[in-house]
């Protein structure tokens, strides 16, 4: 038996009484690409919440690498090796698209070490790299404020991938990305993977399809089924949970 | 890029030669009188230096800078009135005699050693600062309720030195003028001379200092709290830590800059920890400019001027003068004056009022534009 690199165990989140998460439970092996689809309002964002300590669970226990993250301050998830990217791009709007990468590459990001030195050779080539890949290069110098929606989206990947965890929470990253950006952006996450363990949420059927992943559906803060995209769109509760509503209304 | 860069900088390099050739040639052309007063003025711009690295450039509006000031200037003061009141009656400072106190009370004795002061009147502002940063910081207490917690540990140490009379002579404060340093009195012209060129020095010491923490990473994660603290944590760091150091070095530079104020003005008192002071010190900043440091610098020393100008023309008038710069920056310069002068603000005026704008590359554009839309 493997063991996992991340576990949640039975967790529940409660606001004021509604349970955004019940009892879910989910592991990722190393390695592992999954996806996560849900309707809206299933916990997806809730249960990266959770991962990444911006919010304490109700009940259960989170895993990773065989130690609780629950009472760890956010920063210390990060640097143990999880990032994040959140579901409307957050990027730093005063920074310039370089600036931003670097907060993400700089290691180590104690204040002392910022103060007395620049970044080293190997993290400007990663920068360089890292703009390459996102088809920012000749964005460098522009505050990241300026930018499209699309290019804060992939401008936020690229931190994300600088800050080189060994797990990366992907909330929805092709929303507002045209097709051919999807597919890069699908590509770039699937190169990731093998080094990197990835959990991407998306409605993006495509995207999804495209990943080649296991699938996890979410459903009222609960994991509803696991499988291959096929698998998982002929399973009846699923097909009960995103179109069986409207046939009950019809 | 670099062409508009350059282009915008112009009117920085004028303010800067503006500044220095004031700062030098004063000590020629001025009487002592109003080189008290612009060494004053410069004193309060290295306050100013430091609620731009909070405030500026870190988004941390403080309303209290007053105590890290008023604490700079006791400090300097307690060791002058020590260093010069041997021939008074149980050797300690005269007033003590007024409330019938005859023993120095125990936190004046580490003042009668000029070295524990020169590193008190710098560290015990940046400690508390520390201190007080940390415990705000900490519980996550971000925007207005953290300037509204300022304002009140302003209140707090406001009413504490106004009313220990037989500590630190409450209201009255402590004057500096007719004590000795070095043998000689702290209000001659001579030692005034000399305190000019000490604070000419340390601003701009200070403003390296602080140019040195806003440029480069530090200073990007210092944006980047401003920008998104929540964020940031996210990267990996954490920011409380980053808050708390440049709320204590805003401190310390306030310190540092109530002690210049305070021998250059002959007093310290519990009116330098005054609510409406510690609000016009922000006002400074948000007039010359938040994030860029000579607007802190700038908007100290011109505001102070112009309000001792009016002071003697039209007392009750400064407020609305004041109120009114603040409403005008709020408005119309949010960035400040320098701000607007880096955003290439006189340029646009300029072009508002039918100058028109020359092109570097393309000379003709403008021209072969008119020309189409006339056929
Ligand atoms: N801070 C909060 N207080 C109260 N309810 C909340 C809070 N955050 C989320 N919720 C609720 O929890 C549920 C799950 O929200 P969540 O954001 O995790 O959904 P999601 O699956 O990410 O949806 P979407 O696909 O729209 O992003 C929603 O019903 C939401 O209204
Ligand atoms: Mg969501």
């Amino acid at each position: 038996m493997t063991t996992a690199l991340l576990e949640m165990r039975q967790i529940s989140v409660s606001f004021d009484g509604f349970m955004a998460l019940r009892d879910l439970n989910l592991s990722l092996q190393p390695g592992e690409l999954r996806a996560v689809i849900g309707p809206n309002g299933a916990g997806k964002t809730t249960f990266l919440d959770v991962i990444t300590g911006k919010l304490r669970p109700t009940a259960g226990d989170v895993l990773f690498k065989g130690r609780s993250l629950l009472n760890k301050p956010e920063h210390r998830i990060a640097r143990l090796g999880i990032g994040r990217k959140f579901q409307s791009p957050r990027v730093f709007e005063n920074l310039t698209v370089e600036e931003n990468l670097a907060l993400a590459v700089s290691h180590p990001k104690r204040p002392w070490p910022l103060l007395s030195a620049g970044l080293s050779a190997v993290e400007r080539d990663r920068i360089a790299h890292l703009m390459g890949i996102v088809s920012l290069q000749t964005r460098a110098h522009q505050v990241a404020g300026s930018l499209s929606h699309g290019q804060k989206q992939w401008l936020e990947i690229a931190m994300l991938v600088g800050q080189s965890p060994d797990l990366l929470l992907v909330d929805e990253p092709v929303a507002g990305l045209t097709d051919e950006e999807t597919d890069l952006t699908a590509d770039l996450l699937k190169s990731l993977v093998g080094d990197h363990t990835v959990l991407v949420i998306d409605h993006d059927m495509e995207f999804i399809r495209r990943l080649e992943s296991q699938v996890s559906v979410l459903h009222q803060g609960h994991v509803l089924c696991e499988g291959s995209m096929d698998q998982i769109q002929c399973d009846p509760r699923v097909i009960e949970v995103y179109l069986g509503r409207n046939e009950e209304a019809a | 890029m670099l062409q508009a860069f350059q282009q915008h900088r112009w009117p920085l390099v004028i303010v800067w030669v503006l500044i220095i050739a004031a700062i030098v040639a004063a000590p020629a052309v001025l009487p002592v009188f109003g080189l008290k007063l612009l060494g004053r003025f410069l004193s309060l711009s290295i306050v100013a230096l430091g609620i731009d690295l909070i405030w500026g450039f870190t988004g941390l509006l403080s309303l209290g800078q007053g105590i890290f000031f008023a604490l700079g200037g006791y400090a300097v003061a307690m060791y002058l009135q020590l260093n010069s009141s041997s021939e008074q009656p149980n050797g300690i400072p005269e007033f003590f005699s007024l409330y019938g106190v005859d023993q120095l009370p125990g936190f004046w004795q580490p003042f009668y050693s000029p070295w524990f002061t020169l590193i008190a009147i710098w560290l015990i502002p940046a400690l508390l600062a520390a201190l007080l940063g940390n415990l705000v910081f900490r519980n996550r207490i971000k925007g207005v309720y953290f300037s509204i917690l300022t304002q009140a540990a302003l209140l707090v140490f406001f009413n504490f030195f106004n009313g220990q009379q037989k500590l630190i002579n409450g209201t009255n404060g402590l004057k500096t003028g007719v004590t000795k340093l070095f043998g000689e009195e702290v209000g001659s012209d001579l030692m005034q001379r000399g305190f000019f060129w000490l604070t000419a020095l340390i601003v701009i010491l200070a403003w390296l200092a602080v140019r040195w923490v806003v440029r480069g990473r530090f200073g990007e994660v210092l944006i980047a709290i401003r920008d998104d603290e929540p964020r940031l944590r996210f990267a990996g760091y954490n920011p409380t830590l980053f808050k708390t150091i440049v709320f204590a070095m805003a401190g310390g530079l306030a310190g540092i800059g109530g002690a210049l104020y305070t021998v250059q003005s002959g007093i310290v008192s519990p009116q330098y920890m005054t609510v409406p002071y510690s609000i016009d010190m922000v006002i400074w900043v948000a007039v010359g400019g938040r994030g860029t440091l000579i607007g802190a610098i700038l908007g100290a020393l011109v505001i102070n001027l112009v309000k001792f100008q009016f002071q003697s023309l039209w007392p009750e008038g400064w407020l609305f003068v004041l109120g009114g710069l603040f409403i005008l920056v709020v408005t119309v310069l949010p960035e400040g004056v320098i701000g607007w002068l880096q955003a290439g603000g006189p340029r646009n005026l300029l072009t508002r009022l039918g100058v028109p704008r020359r092109i570097g590359t393309y000379p003709r554009l403008e021209i072969d534009g008119k020309e189409e839309a006339k056929s």
